[in-house]
């Protein structure tokens, strides 16, 4: 049995086999895994006695569910109007300064992928930027270089 | 419980409809038509095209008939001035997103939203054209469907009919926004997914986003190829539904100018699937039978019962996806269309003298997934492709225009002999319950020696639009080789629609059922609901075409396959006896498991 095969079993298990597991198990994938893969997508559908297309339905119906890989460390610059008339362009210029990636890549060692989101409901402290759950306020490109620099010591760069 | 009635006003029009009834339905029953594209009278209300929009009185927005239930007081207007409006500008907004090359589409002429657009009189480029270049990539890659994403207005009937009637999902809505489209997993193409071919989504589509990949060129040049004998076969629910195509009303029974218009269309020889169907129920009838014995006298534990039919190609590819674990309780009997082009390019080929190779066998049928049946590597048993053309009802009709024959003024005329004789048990084959009431009539018979105990050979409890039905017939006084089956209680079920059919599986694979025989068909209301049939459909139009098929049989001489002359004659001189050793090189077949995921 692979990984993932375990990963979903697992999930299941926790959340139930009905139709509306199918979130939280989606959910509870992209934390462990980043990204919902081909396999992984099938897996689930298996498990849960649903269509594939379904599931893939699912997943690309919402942005944070991914089905590209993705980096360790998910980094999110909100681009909605507040945050871009705030200064999110320098942001996203200096986040990919550092990491040597444009908005959507992902590093080579796969600890960053860098992208935009729509409004994040931070409009009155923008601009803003998310690191996979972490919301960060009141950036400068200083800041944000200081925050990408933080995680990449934490995960032993 | 009986319901409320609600009173309200339509066009200024008092009416009186019960509790929970759309508007739509309610402006219906005044004779006011309301334009709708996601709507269908087969599926669920999604409500997210919007032309159906109508103004209430006292609401801020307009409502969506086909999504707003009628409530006490209301007033209704289906025709102001802002209706009129807002659904123009609904209708140039959908054909912003559409690709409206509407002279070089398949669909052109019968596209709902083209009708819609001419009749409402849209303006030239109101919008912008937001068509993606990348959506005119048609997929082909399916032998029996086409699907155009441009042409798609995401109204989703195609999902709903794939998930709500066949239980299959091979489409759903992905993305969202303008990224929103119609699409398999991960955009696998449709041949690669698990798709049953069935056409259901064609029958439905209001635009030409999904059509049956067509082969008309194919049949001509074929036609126009002296060097080509060119045989047609037609199935038995074409010839109840193909004048709807035609400009007649559904329920017309258009037999005798279908061989007609065959014949003149250049066919050189007009034969009927028919045949193979009186021929299928002898196979199968035997074949059950002899599962039957071996279960009863030897006892036998591995025989694979209850024996399922397999004569519907999508049901055939979506046992094979979904319960490949009861492969072996399907007949292994060939469908009539793949008897016929192996017979017609060995038996018949022989007695013409003509050689195999240069034999075109045509099919037309109610169907989209025959055109994956012909293709199928285990359907080459005549040393050559059996079938080399499948064609559905709706493209013979393209042909019978294109000849620009006049089709309500063509004489009856009688199929060619052989292969073209047939009885009423093989006609019903076109509705379902027709497949088990044939194998009854002609089973019962064989045992007892006596005719099937239903007035008029019609088997009733078999028949009609209820998803599942069951039966238990009796076997009494049977002939003494066949006493093994006295008194026995013969139990049989028959389903339509692939909703149904996963039902009565999940059923069957629990250990819950039992039954001896059962009968599927991929199509609500079996063929005559096919994929391939004229559109549009709907439960009342298929109660006319099932109503077609039991008038034509109950018009038949014979009605009982075993009598079919021409069928005895084919045992006599070529297959020997029924499941003889040429019957199942010929006739009979083996399934594949496919994946599910």
């Amino acid at each position: 049995m692979s990984k993932i095969d375990l990963l979903v079993k697992g999930l299941v298990e926790q959340h139930g086999k009905t139709r509306n597991s199918l979130m939280p198990v989606l959910q509870g994938l992209v934390q462990q895994e980043r990204f919902l893969s081909e396999e992984a997508m099938l897996v689930v559908a298996r498990e849960l006695d649903l269509a594939a297309a379904e599931v893939y339905g699912t997943a690309s119906f919402y942005t944070f569910l991914d089905t590209v890989p993705r980096g360790k460390n998910i980094v999110r610059v909100c681009k909605t109007i507040t945050c871009h008339m705030k200064g999110k362009e320098d942001i996203v210029n200096a986040i990919e300064n550092t990491l040597k990636i444009r908005t959507g890549e992902t590093t080579h060692d796969k600890k960053f992928t860098l992208l935009t989101a729509n409004c994040l409901g931070w409009c009155h402290k923008g601009p803003v930027m998310l690191v996979n759950d972490e919301i960060y306020p009141d950036l400068t490109p200083q800041k944000a270089i200081e925050i990408i620099e933080e995680y990449a010591t934490l995960n032993g760069h | 419980m009986s319901k409320y009635l609600v009173n309200l006003k339509i066009n200024n029009i008092p009416v009186s409809v019960e509790e929970g009834t759309s508007i739509l339905e309610a402006a219906k029953k005044l004779n006011f038509s309301i334009p709708t594209l996601c709507n269908h009278p087969d599926l669920t209300v999604a409500g997210n095209c919007r032309v159906c929009v109508v103004e209430v009185k006292g609401a801020k927005l307009l409502a969506a008939a086909c999504a707003t239930p009628v409530s006490e007081g209301m007033d209704v207007s289906t025709n102001s001035q802002k209706v009129r409006t807002s659904r123009k500008h609904i209708i140039e907004l959908l054909l912003a997103e559409h690709n409206s090359d509407c002279t070089k589409c398949f669909k052109n002429g019968h596209c709902e939203l083209q009708d819609l657009s001419s009749e409402y009189r849209v303006g030239d480029h109101v919008f912008l054209d937001l068509v993606k270049p990348k959506d005119k990539i048609q997929d082909i890659s399916s032998p029996s469907i086409v699907k155009d994403d441009s042409k798609c207005i995401r109204c989703q009937r195609c999902v709903r009919t794939c998930t709500e009637l066949q239980s299959v999902s091979a489409l759903a809505v992905i993305n969202k926004g303008d990224q929103q489209k119609i699409s398999t997993f991960l955009s696998k193409s449709l041949h690669d997914v698990v798709c049953t071919n069935c056409g259901q989504c064609i029958n439905r589509c209001p635009t030409g986003a999904l059509t049956e990949h067509n082969y008309i060129e194919e049949v001509w040049n074929a036609l126009y190829n002296p060097n080509k004998f060119v045989v047609v076969q037609t199935a038995p629910a074409v010839r109840v539904a193909l004048a709807e195509d035609l400009g007649f009303e559904p329920g017309m029974r258009v037999t005798g100018k279908l061989v007609s218009v065959l014949k003149k269309i250049g066919f050189n020889k007009v034969l009927d699937t028919n045949f193979t169907a009186d021929l299928t129920i002898i196979e199968e009838g035997t074949e059950l039978l002899k599962r039957l014995k071996k279960a009863l006298v030897d006892k036998d534990e591995n025989v694979a019962l209850p024996m399922m039919t397999s004569c519907s190609p999508g049901w055939i590819k979506f046992q094979e996806h979904l319960f490949p674990s009861l492969l072996n309780n399907l007949s292994t009997c060939k469908s009539p269309q793949q008897m016929f082009g192996a017979l017609a390019k060995t038996y018949y080929a022989d007695k013409i003298n003509v050689k195999a190779q240069d034999m075109v066998v045509v099919s037309i049928m109610p169907c989209t997934a025959k055109k994956f049946e012909a293709g199928r590597p285990e359907m080459r048993d005549s040393g050559y492709q059996d079938v080399d053309y499948v064609l559905t009802t709706r493209e013979l009709a393209m042909m019978v225009k294109q000849a620009g024959i006049d089709f309500h003024k063509l004489e009856d005329e009688q199929y060619d002999s052989i292969l073209g004789e047939s009885t009423g048990a093989a006609v019903i084959f076109g509705a379902t319950g027709g497949v088990m009431e044939a194998a009854l009539r002609t089973v019962y018979e064989i045992v007892t020696g006596r005719e099937v105990p239903f007035t008029n050979l019609n088997i009733i409890p078999v028949r009609g639009m209820e998803g599942v039905k069951e039966a238990t017939i009796k076997i009494k006084n049977v002939k003494p080789e066949w006493s093994f089956l006295e008194g026995v209680n013969l139990n049989v079920a028959v389903a339509h629609g692939l909703v149904n059919a996963k039902l009565l599986m999940e059923k069957v694979k629990s250990g819950e059922a039992n039954y001896h025989f059962i009968e599927i068909m991929g199509c609500p209301g079996g063929c005559l609901g096919g994929g391939g049939q004229p559109i549009p459909t709907s439960p009342e139009i298929r109660k006319k075409r099932a109503e077609a098929i039991y008038a034509e049989d109950a018009s038949m001489t014979l009605r009982k396959s075993h009598e079919n002359p021409e069928v005895t004659e084919i045992y006599k001189e070529f297959l020997g006896e029924a499941n003889s050793h040429k019957a199942h090189d010929l006739l009979h077949t083996h399934y594949k498991v496919r994946k599910r995921y």
